[in-house]
């Protein structure tokens, strides 16, 4: 790595490249750069405007359901042996943090004069999000989504067409997430003058992985003062998350960046771009990404859709580059355990996506004996329950 | 940058430009199949004046179905940069050659090592799609250092103030991308394709071809009359995955014909 781009302060600003250390940057097709400049210009003027702040905070208020609260999972935490946190991003309105984004952007959107929006979708979650946004927007909207990503998300495209969006399934490579996005970037690069693409994690061109953060930051603000409450004025010692793209991950971070809590990303072990520490650049910048020798991009293979991408946000990349975050791998076998552990002990159904923290969780638990973690439950696990039937049946 | 001589495929369009002609700049996609470099070949002969080479990527977001089709397939018959390098090495087809990839394959090698890499395979010209102006610095030193033209994309996005920096930073030629969308053959020319060639045209002595969206010898024409030629890609790789080389060279000498035509006729 040759860059020399002036460090970015922890979890601050990205430089005007939209680096974060030596990652991020703009790498898009030529078509797509006067778009980013003019959505980066849109975006720093309404989040600089109080109307645009009250109006997104009113719709995260009175529409999603936030705060979403924090909850003290007793019986988890005595069979962790352990204090355990849970950020509730489960019970906002659609079912995940995937919405606080998503409001936001739909609102620049509308705020650009765009009528339609574009979206990419792994899980589902993203894709709903949308759909509802442009519901409530009365937008446009197209969703695409991986063909294998469809099979096994069946009720979130029922849902997704429910709400009015045009699902459309991505055919060409690996059929997931990744291939989701290289339809949306292609559409986008079509109709770039009257879509919006809403992009669903904190990765992508300058300014998506700092904009979708700081639409997330509210879930690390919030958690922030909720746990001061609940811990006399103190952080936890441990806040984890699930990391495909990052964006859940990312929010609850920014909450703790400045403070001794450690942060821990979870990563699929068949999608773990930042354990295996090979830089790249796809879909928009620059990061860790899997990829064989010669730079052709590998299919993440994991249990969740919502995580099955072998890239991961350049704030993570960077956050893992200088100490400040460390990213563990878990499996599929471990996240299934953690799935029902999680269901049978809180009466919580989770995703399966934040069900991977709680794998490392179970996996660590002697290192944490003691401890105080915060999990951010990034969405619950109504979507997954179909698959889990198949996966414990044929168990 | 302005000091860097002229490099060999800028000086093969030069010469067609020169001699009152159209350029033609065919693309096919390299590592296709066994018969690739008698497509190369064929194409040479029936007078293109220099040759894009593709490297397939598995990420092809500026491509549209045909080219992402020849991208698949020649990846999954085993086509790997340095296996199409190879073969190039050895193939002398006397016009100029630039290979066309994503970023992401360069960036892997390391930007120096591709450079001379492609250099050593006499390729003269590279263009990555995904590196805009902002981003290609690093790249295209490299390039600069190891005597590879970088041919920059300008798009009909591009504000006005934009496109003479992109024409001062490019090499080889300037890449006028035709249409809004990625790449295939459309019924018609977009509109847009003849603008961004009278853009270009208007702030660059540079060589400007146009490509993305000029699928057929007509469009060529049409296009061409405000250009200094075209890219033909989507049309000829359909050709080269549905027909034998000589058919190839065949389409390829129709666009050439059709150019030349067009200039004859005052």
């Amino acid at each position: 790595m040759t860059d020399t781009a002036p460090q970015a302060p922890l979890m601050g600003d990205p430089s005007p490249e939209g680096r974060f250390g030596q990652f991020g940057g703009r790498f898009v097709p030529e078509t797509l750069v006067p778009a980013c400049q003019e959505l980066e210009k849109a975006f720093r003027s309404a989040w600089g405007d109080p109307e645009f702040r009250a109006e997104l905070h009113d719709l995260l208020t009175n529409y999603a359901g936030r705060p979403s609260p924090v909850t003290e999972a007793k019986r988890l935490g005595d069979e962790l042996g352990y204090r355990v946190l849970l950020k509730r991003e489960d019970l906002n309105h659609t079912g995940s943090h995937k919405i606080n984004n998503v409001l936001g952007q739909a609102l620049l959107a509308k705020r650009m004069g765009k009528t339609r929006l574009i979206a990419e979708t792994g899980a589902g979650q993203h894709g709903v999000a949308t759909a509802t946004a442009a519901a409530l927007f009365g937008m446009d909207c197209i969703v695409y989504m991986g063909e294998v990503d469809i099979k096994r998300q069946e009720l979130n495209v029922f849902r997704m067409n429910l709400l009015g969006a045009e699902v459309v399934p991505a055919m060409s490579g690996s059929r997931t997430l990744k291939d989701a996005v290289n339809e949306a970037m292609r559409d986008w690069v079509a109709k770039v003058e009257d879509s919006y693409y809403c992009l669903g994690s904190a990765m992508g061109p300058h300014p998506y992985p700092w904009m979708v953060r700081t639409f997330h930051e509210v879930i690390g603000a919030e958690a922030r003062e909720q746990c001061a409450a609940l811990l006399d004025g103190g952080v936890p010692d441990v806040v984890t998350a699930c990391v495909g793209g990052g964006s859940n991950a990312i929010g609850i971070f920014s909450g703790f960046a400045d403070t001794d809590a450690e942060l821990v990303g979870v990563e699929p072990a068949g999608g773990a771009a930042v354990g295996r520490k090979v830089p790249g650049v796809v879909h928009g910048s620059k990061s860790y990404l899997m990829q064989d020798e010669v730079g052709q991009v590998l299919e993440a293979e994991s249990i969740s859709a919502g995580l099955d991408y072998p890239g991961v946000g350049p704030e993570h990349a960077h956050l893992a580059d200088i100490g400040r975050a460390r990213y563990e791998p878990v499996t599929d076998a471990e996240v299934v355990e953690a799935f029902q552990l999680m269901s049978r002990t809180e009466g919580i159904i989770p995703a399966l996506e934040p069900a991977h923290a709680l794998a490392w969780m179970m996996r660590d638990r002697e290192a944490l004996a003691g401890k105080t973690v915060l999990l951010n439950l990034s969405g619950r696990g109504d979507k997954d329950v179909a698959q889990m039937m198949d996966v414990l049946r044929n168990d | 940058m302005t000091d860097l001589p002229v490099g060999p495929f800028e000086a093969a369009l030069r010469a067609r430009i020169d001699g009152g002609g159209k350029c033609l700049v065919p693309y096919i996609t390299g590592g296709l199949n066994d018969q690739w470099l008698d497509v190369l070949r064929a194409v040479a002969d029936a007078g293109a004046d220099a040759i894009e080479v593709g490297i397939p990527f598995s990420d092809p977001v500026m491509d549209g179905p045909t080219i992402q089709e020849a991208n698949d397939r020649a990846l999954e018959g085993g086509a790997t940069p340095q296996s199409i390098l190879n073969d190039l090495r050895n193939a002398d087809v006397g016009v100029p050659l630039a290979v066309m990839t994503y970023y992401n394959i360069a960036f892997r090698a390391g930007d120096t090592r591709f450079a001379s890499d492609l250099a050593a395979a006499g390729v003269s010209g590279a263009i990555l799609p995904d590196l805009p102006l902002e981003e290609t610095g690093p790249w295209a030193d490299a390039a600069d250092e190891a005597g590879i033209e970088t041919i920059l994309l300008a798009a009909p996005t591009a504000p006005d103030e934009r496109l003479p920096i992109i024409c001062e930073r490019s090499r080889g030629f300037v890449y006028g991308v035709g249409l809004l969308g990625i790449t295939g053959v459309r019924e018609s020319l977009a509109e847009s394709a003849m603008s961004i060639a009278g853009r270009l045209k208007a702030v660059t002595d540079k060589p400007v071809l146009v490509g993305v969206g000029v699928g057929t010898p007509e469009q060529a024409v049409q296009v061409s009359s405000v250009s200094d030629g075209v890219v033909v890609g989507s049309a000829i790789v359909n050709r080269m995955l549905n027909g034998s080389p000589e058919s190839v060279g065949e389409l390829v000498g129709e666009f050439r014909e059709a150019l030349d035509a067009a200039v004859r006729q005052p």
